[in-house]
């Protein structure tokens, strides 16, 4: 029932506590108001047969509601109406709630990124990795203009406000990635501003944490999590174009030729990029990697010193498959085989 | 008298085939040799008229336009919106066109236009009066609605703003577009809208005809009471919010912003203290429209009378009091959501009597089956479904997923299009022949009708789902799984579009060729008839006087008592 019930009404994937807890809500008022707009329309529809002309200049009488149907049409509405909202503000209070016991993560809203940061750990951008069966709350706040966190299968969204921190709990409760959006419109980019929650299971979540406090990226953010289903990578290229997917390069940079916050990719590869140094370089595979590794060694001239490193955070094998990528986004007027060093 | 000027003396074929219902006004009418719409027929005439009738007319044009250029740019956004990729616009001039159409719709054709045209040519001929109480306060107002308008056309020409119609600061107040003509035009415009509800509250108390008490006030004058006092004290605090916003953004001084001591959250409070009373605004006349259709084609009073006009005053008190349902999830207190979220049931409560109230309308009466009562019809259906799932959203927890999402872009359009347009258009073929004096082709008006209700349901049903998977609004791009739901989304605007160009075609051709309607080609005994269509240039020729209630089917129509 609850699945058909999800499917029906094309609702995502239930992967917490109070996406299982609400969504009965959401069954029971949707199918009432669908329920209610066709008896209204078919008991209109029936009047429209039922009490249609007669003849010319028919006279009808003024017909006045005895007091039981004045006191039912005042009192079912009033009473379903207060009964959906008793329901829904008791599952209002448990969602903004938090348990004490929490695992706390901190997160920062920009123009047009998002940045998970762990106490005493490892941050992140775009990718936030969650333990599954236990309580988490995110610490919210903003750089610049308001954000919002909405996670669609956990059924949660909060505001990232500038100058507050709000707060979000939620437990999954189901491993897997779920993707994050931004729902406070922020811009031109806001409908790029999408980030992804990885559920890990418990224990497997604190290995990754340990590894990384010690500085070690045992997993990357590209790496699939236990019980995920993955298809291998057929090639580099495809590689390359999952881990940047993943990475959020596509948050700065475009494959189809458009500038972004940063340079698009396409023809990238055996291009001259002009510095704001005023030094230029051709595109090689050693400029594509420190780019990656120590993007602020070279700016390129009319973009902003803005990309974060990710040094420790790709591995070598990411790197050159994200290099392999670049190298094959080639458009029609791309620079000849010949022109490549 | 020239020749297009006399009916054709035939009943018109479509009608006894659509409604094999009796015609109901007799054939060979003539059309009145004085009206006002000849009244002067200079360019001058026109600019300087301080007739309520004529004002009317200039709210039509300025509106519809209005409504035009919105429903381009509505266009443009689901064209833009059938794929993930870039098809029309880059991401900025796509946030640009969404801001459009919901200014324009918002501010210079849903508030406006019902008040504005059925309010003006309508209220004093309800009351049984020559005009408004301050007939040259009234032209006033609709030159200051086109002054507004201008600045924000000049805003348009300049590229205009990608904030939102909502105008949130930060972002408002950073934004590179121009957001400053376009709150310019915003904050102007709102002084026509208090100067209407003005002149409004003060002719329904004071030019009411001999024996016109309160509670035989026609139902749309009961509407346009509540608009009014909603209008006059609401409309100020956009005034001030959008002058905060604009002044932000001129001098980069943000009231709002932390570093100052301000709140962000604190320019939301304000924007929907006024921004959801004129959701009211934007809904009560159109219950007005529909009260008044409903017993005119249901030929019967209305049921309820008095728990109908005392639920447009309890709409209109407690629609102030529910704002912070827009907030659930912008960091308010969980107190406050309870409160707005308790309060907004209210407001589902008020609704649900009047759509009670409607269809026991229908209920023993002798109903006739033509255009207006179609739209009506669309109408019961959507403001069902649309105020429901509004009930839905308020229910604090169900909002958490919704907010912002586009489950509830389908909810406000199933309200401000479902309802509100399906109501103007009742209106507008109800009183076409009252404005003009001629009647519509019933057969186009009927086939529009229905590809509008099944256009509106195919581009708004699809964008409930899209909410329920979790589409945020205001995306420019989004993940291959929404692409199926958006392009149904754009087929169904298509057929909306086809159907409005249908309903503008056949309107325009019918102010010259239609039928001549005479004085009351629908029977209806709404005081508007009790004069000839369209109205004498002082409405009446001798002083009408009220012995019982509108819409009183008791008794046979006696037509054109006082034309």
């Amino acid at each position: 029932m609850n699945d058909f019930m999800r499917n029906l009404l094309f609702l995502p994937e239930q992967a917490s506590t109070f996406a299982h807890r609400v969504d009965r809500l959401h069954y029971v008022v949707i199918g009432t108001t669908v329920l209610a707009a066709l008896g209204v329309g078919t008991a209109g529809l029936a009047f429209f047969w039922r009490y249609r002309i007669r003849t010319h200049g028919q006279l009808t009488q003024d017909v006045k509601a005895p007091l039981w149907l004045e006191a039912l049409i005042v009192g079912v509405p009033l009473t379903v109406f207060l009964a959906w909202f008793a329901v829904g503000f008791s599952d209002f209070v448990f969602f903004t709630s938090p348990p004490k016991k929490t695992t706390d993560i901190y997160v920062e809203g920009k123009q047009w990124m998002w940045k998970f940061a762990y106490p005493e750990g490892p941050n992140a951008i775009g990718t936030l990795r969650v333990p599954a069966g236990r309580p988490v709350r995110l610490l919210m706040t903003s750089r610049d203009v308001i954000h919002s966190v909405f996670i669609p299968a956990f059924r949660t969204k909060m505001d990232v406000v500038p100058g507050r921190y709000t707060q979000l709990w939620f437990e999954a409760t189901e491993v897997g990635r779920y993707p994050l959006f931004c729902t406070e419109y922020c811009g031109m980019s806001h409908s790029m501003m999408a980030g992804e929650v990885v559920v890990m299971p418990p224990a497997e979540f604190d290995r990754w944490f340990e590894a990384q406090k010690a500085g070690r990226p045992a997993v990357q953010d590209g790496t699939p999590v236990v019980g995920e289903r993955v298809s291998l990578p057929a090639d580099l290229v495809h590689e390359g174009q999952r881990v940047s997917a993943q990475l959020g390069c596509f948050k700065c940079h475009t494959v189809n030729g458009e500038p972004h916050l940063g340079p698009t990719w396409l023809d990238l590869y055996g291009r001259v990029s002009k510095f704001q140094d005023g030094t230029e370089r051709v595109a090689d595979e050693a400029y594509l990697t420190e780019s990656m590794m120590d993007p602020s060694a070279h700016v390129v001239a009319g973009f902003a010193n803005m990309m974060p490193t990710y040094r420790g955070r790709l591995q070598g094998p990411e790197a050159a498959a994200l290099v392999e990528y670049i190298k094959s986004l080639r458009s029609a007027r791309a620079p000849g085989e010949g022109a490549a060093p | 008298m020239r020749p297009s000027e006399t009916g054709t003396g035939s009943l018109q074929p479509d009608e006894s085939v659509l409604t094999g219902a009796p015609s109901l006004h007799p054939s060979g009418e003539i059309f009145p040799a004085a009206h006002y719409l000849n009244a002067g027929t200079r360019l001058r005439s026109w600019l300087v008229t301080v007739d309520h009738k004529r004002i009317a007319v200039l709210y039509l044009v300025s509106t519809l336009t209005a409504l035009f250029l919105g429903g381009l740019f509505a266009m443009a956004v689901r064209v833009e919106l059938v794929g993930p990729e870039p098809n029309l616009v880059d991401a900025v001039g796509y946030n640009r066109l969404f801001t459009l159409h919901g200014v324009v719709m918002v501010f210079f054709f849903m508030i406006p236009a019902i008040p504005g045209i059925f309010g003006n040519f309508m209220l004093p001929l309800m009351l049984g009066a020559k005009d408004v109480a301050f007939p040259r306060l009234n032209l006033l107002s609709w030159y200051v609605y086109v002054v507004g308008a201008a600045f924000t056309l000049w805003a348009m020409l300049y590229g205009g703003a990608d904030t939102g119609w909502t105008f949130y600061t930060p972002y408002s107040t950073i934004t590179p577009t121009k957001v400053t003509p376009i709150l310019l035009g915003i904050f102007v415009t709102g002084f026509s809208s208090i100067l209407t509800g003005l002149n409004f509250i003060v002719t329904i108390h004071t030019l009411r005809g001999p024996g016109l008490t309160w509670m035989r006030l026609p139902l749309f004058a009961w509407a346009l009471y509540g608009t009014s006092i909603i209008q006059l004290l609401a409309t100020p605090v956009l005034g001030l919010v959008v002058l905060a916003a604009a002044l932000g953004h001129i001098f980069a001084f943000d009231l709002f912003d932390p570093a100052r001591g301000g709140d962000p959250v604190l320019f939301q409070h304000l924007f929907w203290f006024y921004s959801h009373p004129a959701v009211y605004i934007m809904v009560l006349p159109a219950f007005g429209v529909v009260s008044e259709t409903v017993q005119a084609f249901g030929r019967k009073i209305i049921f309820g009378y008095r728990a109908v006009a005392l639920a447009t005053a309890g709409i209109a008190f407690v629609g102030f009091f529910v704002w912070g349902h827009h907030m659930f999830v912008s960091s308010q207190s969980t107190f406050d959501a309870g409160a707005f979220g308790v309060l907004t049931m209210l407001v589902g409560v008020f609704t649900a009597i009047k759509v009670f109230n409607w269809v026991g309308t229908l209920y023993k009466g002798a109903i006739v089956w033509r255009t207006p009562l179609l739209y009506v019809c669309g109408f019961l259906y959507f403001v069902v479904f649309g105020g429901m799932t509004g009930v839905a959203v308020a229910t604090v927890s169900l909002d958490v997923h919704w907010h912002d999402t586009y489950f509830v872009v389908a909810h406000f359009h199933f309200i401000m299009v479902g309802a509100t347009l399906m109501a103007f258009l009742a209106g507008l073929h109800y009183w076409f022949p009252k404005m003009f004096g001629r009647t519509y082709p019933e057969g186009w008006g009927m086939v529009a009708g229905a590809l509008i209700i099944l256009g509106f349901n195919a581009t708004f049903v699809p964008q409930f789902l899209l909410g329920n998977m979790g589409m945020p609004r205001r995306y420019y791009t989004y993940a291959e799984q929404f692409r199926t739901l958006n392009v149904a989304s754009t087929f169904g605007a298509t057929l909306l579009l086809f159907g409005f160009l249908l309903v503008g075609l056949y309107l325009l051709l019918s102010l010259r060729g239609g039928k001549v309607a005479g004085p009351n080609p629908w029977g209806s005994k709404g005081f508007e008839w009790l004069t000839q269509s369209p109205p004498l240039e002082h409405n009446f020729r001798t002083q009408p006087t009220f012995h019982g209630p509108p819409h009183d089917y008791s008794t046979p129509v006696e037509e054109n008592l006082h034309g």
